[in-house]
């Protein structure tokens, strides 16, 4: 097998995947730039190309949004630690879990993802609702005397988030544990570490790679999402994935809405080079 | 290993409270599509009449056929460009802008919907206005857009997939003179054929539960069951949806076991 062998095998399977990358992810994420320096019009599309920043002065000067950006990256972020605070033990279990059965164990994590995300969010409508399962219940029982408000606020939606997003932080804090090595921990119960003092020194360090992976690959999509909001949120908390969709479908307005897009991406972008070196170090 | 135990007695409950919390609500989902009564939340007993209207329901028949055509089209090109992609990240090395490639495959997993969704419609509008195509945005361009996300997808499970292969016998290959080309097709691909259909099957669900890009892409006459299933949620709930949110739950919890008994890529869908 010859070097120009293969080179021209790089080449041949390289370049395909990279015109398609190009034409589907770059060129698209591009021309979001592009029209975000357009001026809205009436036509169809609603836009001329342009060269203005107007769009910009005009996210940046009205309060909802940025207040939308501040709501949706708050929400994001507790939401993040609470799938960390639930998601750490349950990895931890499965990755001291007998070897034959840790295979089921994640199926049954990777389970939910595979089922329909609109579907798991309108479990959740029908369960929160003044007159869903969990009122009925706590009515019947006496524990309350009217409906509580458990739906249309932030609550539903940081439950929402946690709810969807809690497979994305097992998955990769599962990959770090397992391998960490039983024997580093035996020997630190050996030295007379408490198993808390073993867990915090040894452990937990050690798989700060997962922790990390886990909490972008939750932040990074909660902080755009739409249907969560849309769905279970009210009116009080707007964020800014929903804020950027009406922008879109209510007023039409290509180029704002284009530059909400690019304002966001931008702002995720850290996390999401971030993400890629750590996913580029896990190999 | 009972040292390694002291003071974990109570992770196994964890994990499973963790479980409760993600079946529960769809168990419950399950249970009240056979209650009959439409209110969605009073126990009025066993009934599958919501199971006979869904199969009534025109419109939802239509969205469904939509969105399962679409769903296999885009699930076959992303298993092209997915498979190509992750031989290229496993087997092919340091080659030029890799990591631009890289970074290329993971946005699409990362960034949010609406963006991508916002991004592939200005490249479609830009195109119409360019060449003429896409005029009407129906199957074909929510197949394409939906391609794009599930490449990405495809891409990581096939290159886990061949990070746990020996390299040795596609080298083998090479080595007794096979071009590229068909060592690639003749031994490296039945050897992923597990993690190509693994691959091709989640690319086929995560198109067929897409809301926000085909919101952003479709045009007015094509609607895809979720945005079918949106609509009518938005105004209200509905025992109709519960019946098919258990067919496809059930049909997509089988068809994810099937292929996760076959393919098993380690470490799943984690980075």
């Amino acid at each position: 097998m010859s070097a120009s062998w293969a080179a021209r095998a790089r080449t041949g399977f390289v370049a395909p995947v990279f015109l398609w990358l190009g034409l589907t992810v770059a060129a698209p994420l591009a021309l979001v730039f592009a029209v975000s320096l357009g001026e809205s019009t009436q036509g169809a599309p609603p836009f001329e190309w342009s060269l203005t920043l107007s769009n910009y002065a005009l996210v940046f000067s009205d309060t909802l949004y940025i207040g939308a950006f501040a709501n949706a990256a708050r929400i994001a972020a507790t939401s993040t630690a609470i799938c960390l605070l639930i998601g750490y033990p349950m990895a931890y279990a499965i990755a001291r879990a007998p070897e034959n059965k840790r295979g089921f164990l994640l199926f049954l994590v990777i389970l939910p993802f595979w089922t329909s995300f609109l579907i798991r969010v309108y479990a959740w409508m029908s369960l929160l609702r003044p007159t869903g399962l969990i009122n009925s219940a706590l009515q019947s029982v006496g524990l309350a005397s009217e409906p509580l408000e458990l739906i249309a606020n932030e609550f539903a939606v940081h439950l929402g988030i946690v709810y969807a997003y809690l497979p994305f932080m097992v998955l990769p804090l599962y990959s770090t544990l397992e391998r960490i090595e039983a024997s580093l921990v035996e020997a630190a119960h050996d030295l007379g570490a408490t198993p808390a003092r073993a867990f915090w020194r040894v452990t937990f360090p050690l798989s700060l790679p997962g922790v990390a992976a886990g909490c972008l690959l939750v932040f990074i999509p909660a902080t755009g999402e739409f249907v969560i909001p849309d769905l279970l949120g009210g009116p009080d908390t707007p964020m800014i994935g929903r804020v950027m969709w009406l922008e879109f479908f209510q007023n039409r307005d290509w180029p704002v809405a284009c530059a909400i897009a690019t304002l966001l991406a931008a702002a995720l972008a850290l996390p999401i080079v971030i993400a890629d070196r750590l996913r580029a170090k896990a190999r | 290993m009972s040292g390694m135990q002291r003071g974990l007695s109570w992770l196994p409950a964890a994990l499973a409270a963790g479980f409760v919390f993600l079946y529960l609500p769809i168990l419950l989902l399950i249970l009240f599509s056979f209650n009959d009564s439409r209110l969605v939340t009073v126990w009025a007993g066993f009934s599958t009449r919501w199971y006979a209207e869904l199969l009534r329901n025109e419109r939802m028949i239509e969205a469904a056929s939509l969105s399962l055509g679409i769903a296999a089209f885009a699930a076959t090109i992303a298993g092209v460009f997915g498979t190509l992609a992750g031989y290229a990240l496993a087997r092919l090395g340091a080659f030029a802008l890799r990591p631009l490639f890289a970074l290329l495959l993971l946005v699409p997993m990362v960034l949010p919907e609406v963006i991508l969704g916002l991004s592939m419609l200005m490249s479609f509008s830009a195109l119409e206005r360019l060449i003429g195509w896409p005029a009407e945005r129906g199957f074909l361009v929510v197949a394409l857009a939906h391609a794009t996300y599930g490449t990405a997808f495809v891409a990581l499970i096939v290159e886990a997939r061949l990070r746990g292969l020996d390299p040795s016998v596609e080298e083998a290959a090479l080595d007794l003179g096979a071009g590229p080309l068909r060592a690639f097709l003749r031994v490296t691909v039945p050897m992923l054929a597990p993690a190509i259909a693994s691959g091709w099957l989640l690319a086929f669900t995560l198109s067929l539960d897409d809301l926000v890009i085909a919101s952003f892409v479709a045009g007015p006459g094509a609607t895809t069951l979720p945005m079918l299933v949106y609509s009518s949620v938005r105004l209200g709930l509905s025992p109709q949806i519960n019946a098919l949110a258990t067919v496809l739950v059930i049909s997509i919890g089988l068809l994810a076991y099937v292929s996760s008994r076959r393919a098993a890529p380690r470490g799943g869908l984690s980075t």
